[in-house]
């Protein structure tokens, strides 16, 4: 498979073309923004906490089709999840996204997010991959400042 | 060969193209096994091996400070770093050397204009009028002057073309109008601007204009004389320059009433304790040790533009942007951001459904390199209703061949997002 086939795989282009919790949140109780400066792509994660639960967790904005398929992917992983479980995820993706030299032992952590472990071969995309990432950290954190990828 | 050919309607010699390619070393290369198609000029521009040899040979056996030294080596530099700065002044036609103030890029040429000039002439309830097609470095450092002194940024809107609208600048134009600051060619749709219009109507009401020429220098022949402007501001890198180099031309008796934008060395005429007088135009304005390597490679840049013929590389690039635009057209999921009537090689576009980063990173896997976001120009992206685009912007050593090759890199990218 070349390196554009495994950046760009059927799982990515389904969740970019129908994202799965894509919706505002009303009873969200975390909340946050995040931006890549760089290309103007933009994305509100909305989290449901409760006792330190993931009960419920949605997403809008507009970016290409790694950070929508991205932010899908997290949600369906996140949900129901602890919120300790998400931030040990968010080690283990970014991992896997900046290609670190324990990305191998991080994608086997990350479950069905290995689908995004193309990312690391195309540098420029990274921040692509892990705006929704930064973004529910900043939700969890309960911060008031957007979050960005830089 | 083609190109060698007269055009029939013309008569007009065709532009070389293959024989310009030769002199751009970087344009040989392969990327991703293809051979690189260089659809990103503007963004910076290649240089051509005159400018690159230019620069080694400064550093290699020309290396001195200038403006201080009494050996050899500082007197060869301080004699090229001038002989530019009159290459510089021949390029726009200013009227006097001392109208070309040496700075780091077309961003600091306009940071230089709002904070000497706008700082000491500016005052609150003034107005400063932009437009809405401007790149950021057009708009932040006159929004941090109007914080400053408090002024008001007023915006000429633009239509769906990407045109100015000229009834609401005439609008906009009034007795609290102190500056307007607009750009020569716009970076993220194109637009060739009627600046001359603009200024002659600012100066109606004796209102100094800045014009941003950061995308026009590369396209057309400038003549701040012709255009009438009070400052003129662009960049080496994206003429076929140096980076880290670029040029405010300002009008002799603006600049003499403006006072320093930075205290250094080289602006000063008399240091002590008590007061500093500073020296004589340019020179007030270059603190410090400037780029000489930039400057001198500057320098050359223009000595290299002057041997085109600058007819045959307006219709080669015309053709260029022709057929860009009517493969383009033939794409239905393709919409072109940006067609107005007066165009220059700047192709932006967004496809249904594909975002301009996935575009940009398919693309670049044939070869193919162009710019993929909003293009520093936030507001036009805004007007336009889109997150981003994907730009192409042509340069004279582009060919016809090479936007064949970025149409049927598009159709992968049609393939891969189905």
């Amino acid at each position: 498979m070349s390196d554009l086939d495994d950046l760009y795989q059927e799982v990515i282009l389904d969740h970019n073309k129908s994202p799965r919790n894509f919706r505002a949140m009303a009873e969200a109780n975390r909340k946050a923004e995040g931006y890549n400066p760089l290309c103007g792509d933009h994305v509100t994660v909305y989290v449901r906490l409760e006792d330190g639960l993931i009960k419920d967790i949605s997403f809008e904005g507009s970016g290409c089709a790694i950070s929508k398929a991205s932010a899908s992917l997290m949600t369906a992983e996140l949900k129901g999840k602890s919120e300790a479980d998400a931030h040990q995820l968010f080690d283990s993706v970014h991992m896997m996204l900046t290609g670190d030299t324990n990305a191998e032992s991080a994608a086997g952590k990350v479950g069905k997010l290995a689908i995004l472990s193309g990312v690391c071969k195309f540098p420029a995309r990274v921040k692509c991959a892990s705006l929704a990432w930064h973004t529910v950290n900043a939700a969890l954190a309960g911060a008031d400042r957007p979050a960005t990828t830089e | 060969m083609k190109a060698q050919q007269a055009d029939s309607q013309t008569g007009l010699k065709e532009f070389n193209v293959a024989r310009v390619r030769d002199d751009f070393p970087i344009l040989s290369q392969k990327i991703h096994g293809k051979p690189l198609v260089y659809f990103d000029n503007g963004a910076t521009s290649q240089k051509p091996r005159s400018v690159i040899d230019r620069v080694a040979r400064y550093y290699a056996e020309e290396n001195s400070n200038i403006h201080r030294g009494v050996h050899a080596l500082s007197e060869r530099a301080t004699t090229d770093y001038e002989a530019a700065r009159a290459k510089l002044r021949g390029f726009i036609n200013a009227q006097s050397e001392k109208e070309i103030v040496f700075v780091r890029g077309t961003t600091e040429a306009i940071n230089l204009v709002a904070q000497s000039y706008g700082r000491s002439f500016l005052n609150a309830g003034d107005e400063i009028i932009v437009s809405a097609m401007e790149h950021h470095s057009n708009i932040v450092p006159w929004q941090m002057v109007c914080a400053q002194v408090g002024a008001r940024l007023r915006v000429i809107p633009i239509n769906h073309d990407g045109e100015i609208v000229m009834q609401e600048y005439g609008r906009l134009l009034n007795e609290r109008t102190k500056f307007v600051a607009v750009t020569h060619v716009s970076n993220a749709l194109g637009t060739i601007v009627p600046v001359k219009e603009i200024v002659a109507l600012a100066h109606e009401r004796g209102v100094p204009v800045l014009l941003d020429g950061a995308q026009a220098v590369p396209h057309l022949q400038v003549d701040v004389r012709d255009l009438d402007c009070d400052f003129y501001a662009f960049s080496g890198h994206k003429m076929f320059g140096p980076t880290g180099i670029g040029v405010l031309y300002g009008r002799a008796e603006l600049l003499e009433k403006m006072p320093p934008y930075q205290g250094g060395g080289d602006m000063i005429s008399l240091v002590t304790f008590e007061k500093t007088h500073y020296n004589v135009l340019p020179y007030k304005f270059e603190a410090g040790t400037p780029n000489i390597a930039g400057v001198i490679g500057l320098g050359a840049a223009v000595d290299y533009l002057q041997t085109l013929d600058w007819n045959q590389v307006t219709a080669h690039e015309r053709r260029l942007l022709t057929h860009a635009t009517d493969a383009l057209a033939e794409f239905d999921p393709v919409k072109i951001i940006g067609t107005a009537r007066d165009k220059a090689g700047v192709l932006s576009f967004v496809l249904d459904h594909v975002h301009a980063h996935d575009v940009g990173t398919i693309l670049d896997q044939e070869g193919v390199a162009v710019r993929a976001g909003h293009h520093c120009a936030m507001p036009v992206m805004q007007r336009f209703g889109v997150p981003a685009t994907t730009r192409a912007s042509f340069a004279f050593y582009n060919t016809v061949e090479e936007i064949d090759v970025l149409v049927k890199a598009l159709r992968r990218v049609l393939k891969v997002f189905g």
